[in-house]
């Protein structure tokens, strides 16, 4: 056993989220539009089924559907599933059924949730009626939930707030719904990746040679991308080597953690065979050259971890240019 | 066994923007297609399977898009296949559907790709941080910046051929009713004016961000044969892959496009790229990639292509017209660009690219590539039927 597959990978949760806009179209916006005047379309297809929600296109024909229809907001309950525990998000933050629902006048199920208090409340065939929001934005929230007819519940679940809507100009119809979407992983390293990041946090550069091609790569990948087989041998590299190339980034985007503009380089350790990016300052970016010598400027010893961000960035040694015949097959 | 013969029977796109707020993501699709089933003159019955590709889910945040998008591929009941392939997958989309007829397995497949960037953003979804990494990375343009950089080192290009790369292609998009950018009175001075985004790249040497669809229909010979006024004919396909990153990798002039060049010309009986081919959709998204792959793909030596693009014969006009539809350069609905190129060079052996229609045209180029310069695929598509 090497000490790479004895040592715990290191985790680190990952979150990554977006607030998506969905641009409706001609049929989903006519459903969004009516359920803002608390009305619910249909759309009638080529063999006379009358889909709700609507559909753009005709699930058996392919055609573009236009005969647009209302249909009641009650109906009844198809099929259902209890959720004990809801999630973060979901329409309602106690216990509710998720149900398919036929409104009447349809022939296609609704998703929704049915606020029903508890599983022996809410039956196949039971009739459910749409709780209306408050407040109507033209978004699916709209109807908070569907309730039973006949013993609605007796203390009404709170309503969550409406959801995001997207700018419009006074008095326009809806043409486009906010969706988020949050990711959460927890992302973890190799244990190649790990030992080289536990190195980083002492202040080290790991990286491991190739036995076949005896390439240095650092990071380590575990395995010679080139030749398959696994890279065992550790190399400690030091802190210079050369920028092969780089660009300036002048552009702000979102979620940009270095503010621009800043100098994105290769940087190729002294004894690697595999540039990394890294950002090189100390000098004016118009003085950074290909084949320039630099080292790294590491932050102070109490705030590194096991990140590649103890190195703050590279500058400038002041030692001649590397000749570009010397790194010219990094590229 | 050799492969059957297969042909573009009809193209279409939708009029690709930055936002294309007034169609959903299917009816950005649907636009295109009934656009290239009308050409094709077909219906939904002579359908027999459906390709669909797009560049990351995370674009747009829809995991799985072709299941929602069944219906209005008219796929219900048919196989439904999606390709992915980073930006090079409008080609390899394209390769795929190819292969279906090839192999014999279906007379006519509907081929779609597309991105709806304005329902995310792409800089963003191409910039997500893992955690122990340095966060220097800026998207796509901060991706290939250095490399270009490294490319006018090694070939010692002098730093206005970007430029007029950039004027060329948008010029030519103005030609193009369809494209997102058309600017005609656009010149090399002006792009060189324009604010440095990733140094070397500058703002008018990138492409835009675009909402859009590519359609194709692709049949058998039979189908072929009854195109009116002749069909494309694919006469090579080529695919190849490597790794983003190894020791030694030429970044430059990636060795799985080499390859891929060298089996394509070889599978279409070209000896002579420059010569034998009369125009060439290839994927530039950056201005200095047409140089870069005028290279790669064999039409000029290494370190020679920006002399071809200096001399001004990647114009229409010019001995190899490169882009002449305007290019990515002009609209880049990420996962359709490669389809777009594709079908732009079936346009031109068809004899129906309306403005930018090269004279003669009878053997073109259709080009993409994707991930970091990692996935490639290219096809040669004739107005002649292969060995004719």
């Amino acid at each position: 056993m090497t000490a790479a597959e004895t040592e715990t990978p290191l985790s680190a949760p990952l979150d990554v989220g977006f607030d998506y806009t969905r641009s409706v179209g001609p049929v989903l916006g006519r459903f969004v539009n009516a359920l803002r005047e608390r009305r619910v379309v249909g759309v009638r297809g080529d063999d006379g089924r009358v889909h709700v929600p609507p559909v753009e296109y005709d699930p058996d024909t392919a055609r573009a559907l236009t005969d647009f229809t209302d249909v009641g907001d009650e109906g009844t309950v198809v099929s259902w599933s209890w959720v004990a525990e809801p999630l973060d998000g979901q329409p309602l933050q106690r216990p509710f059924a998720w149900a398919l629902i036929r409104l009447d006048g349809a022939d296609t199920c609704l998703l929704h949730a049915v606020d029903a208090g508890s599983p022996s409340r809410i039956s196949t065939g039971m009739r459910v009626k749409a709780r209306w929001a408050d407040e109507t934005v033209g978004h699916i929230r709209d109807i908070v939930c569907f309730v039973s007819v006949d013993s609605p519940p007796e203390d009404p679940a709170p309503a969550p707030p409406p959801p995001p809507v997207a700018e419009r100009a006074e008095g326009e119809p809806v043409s486009t719904v906010i969706t988020p979407i949050h990711l959460h992983y927890m992302h973890s390293a190799s244990p190649e990746e790990s030992r080289y990041l536990r190195g980083l946090a002492e202040g080290r550069l790991l990286g491991q040679r190739c036995p076949a091609c005896g390439k240095v790569y650092v990071p380590p990948r575990g395995a010679c991308p080139t030749d398959g087989v696994p890279t065992t041998d550790e190399v400690e590299l030091p802190d210079t080597g050369i920028v092969t190339t780089f660009c300036i980034v002048n552009v702000p985007f979102l979620g940009q953690r270095i503010k621009p503009p800043y100098v994105a380089a290769y940087i190729l350790l002294d004894g690697a065979d595999i540039a990394f990016l890294h950002l090189v300052l100390g000098c004016e970016a118009s003085e950074v050259r290909m084949g320039m010598r630099v080292r790294a400027a590491w932050k102070p010893r109490e705030e590194w971890s096991t990140t590649l961000e103890n190195i703050a960035h590279f500058e400038p040694t002041g030692e001649p240019d590397a000749p570009y015949e010397s790194f010219a097959h990094h590229l | 066994m050799g492969k059957q013969l297969a042909a573009v029977l009809g193209t279409g796109q939708t009029h690709h923007r930055a936002k294309r707020t007034d169609v959903s993501m299917p009816g950005l699709l649907r636009e295109a297609v009934d656009r290239a089933m009308e050409d094709a003159r077909v219906d939904w019955p002579d359908i027999d399977a459906v390709v669909v590709g797009k560049a990351p889910d995370m674009f747009e945040g829809v995991m799985m898009p072709e299941l929602f998008l069944a219906d209005a591929l008219g796929a219900n009941g048919k196989p439904l296949l999606r390709v992915h392939t980073a930006g090079s997958v409008g080609g390899s989309t394209a390769l795929v559907a190819a292969s279906l007829v090839q192999a014999g397995v279906h007379r006519r497949v509907l081929t779609v790709a597309y991105e709806k960037q304005s329902e995310s953003n792409a800089m963003w979804a191409l910039s997500i941080l893992p955690p122990f990494q340095m966060p220097v990375g800026a998207g796509a343009g901060g991706y290939f910046a250095p490399h270009v950089r490294s490319y006018i080192r090694r070939s010692g290009a002098p730093e206005h051929v970007g430029a007029i790369v950039a004027a060329k292609d948008r010029r030519n998009g103005a030609l193009n009713p369809f494209a997102h950018l058309r600017q005609p009175d656009i010149t090399v001075e002006s792009v060189r004016a324009s604010q440095m985004l990733w140094d070397p790249i500058r703002y008018d040497e990138t492409c835009p961000s675009s909402d859009g669809a590519c359609a194709m229909v692709l049949g058998d010979e039979a189908a072929g044969d009854a195109v009116v006024g002749g069909a494309a004919w694919i006469h090579a396909t080529a695919m190849r892959t490597e790794p983003t990153t190894f020791a030694g990798r030429d970044q430059v002039n990636p060795r799985a496009g080499q390859e891929a060049a060298a089996a394509l010309w070889r599978e279409a009986g070209i000896s002579d790229p420059l010569s034998e081919v009369d125009a060439a959709e290839i994927y530039v998204p950056f201005s200095w990639f047409e140089p870069m792959w005028l290279e790669n793909l064999g039409f000029m030596p290494e370190g020679e292509g920006w002399k071809l693009t200096e001399a001004g014969e990647t114009a229409i006009g010019g001995r190899l017209p490169v882009n002449p539809s305007g290019g990515v350069l002009s609209s880049n609905p990420i996962g359709a660009s490669g389809m777009l190129r594709f079908s732009e060079a079936a346009k031109q052996v068809m004899g129906r690219a309306g403005d930018y229609q090269v004279d003669g045209a009878r053997t073109a180029l259709g080009h993409a590539y994707g991930g970091g310069s990692q996935y490639f695929s290219m096809w040669v598509v004739g107005s002649a039927k292969p060995g004719s």
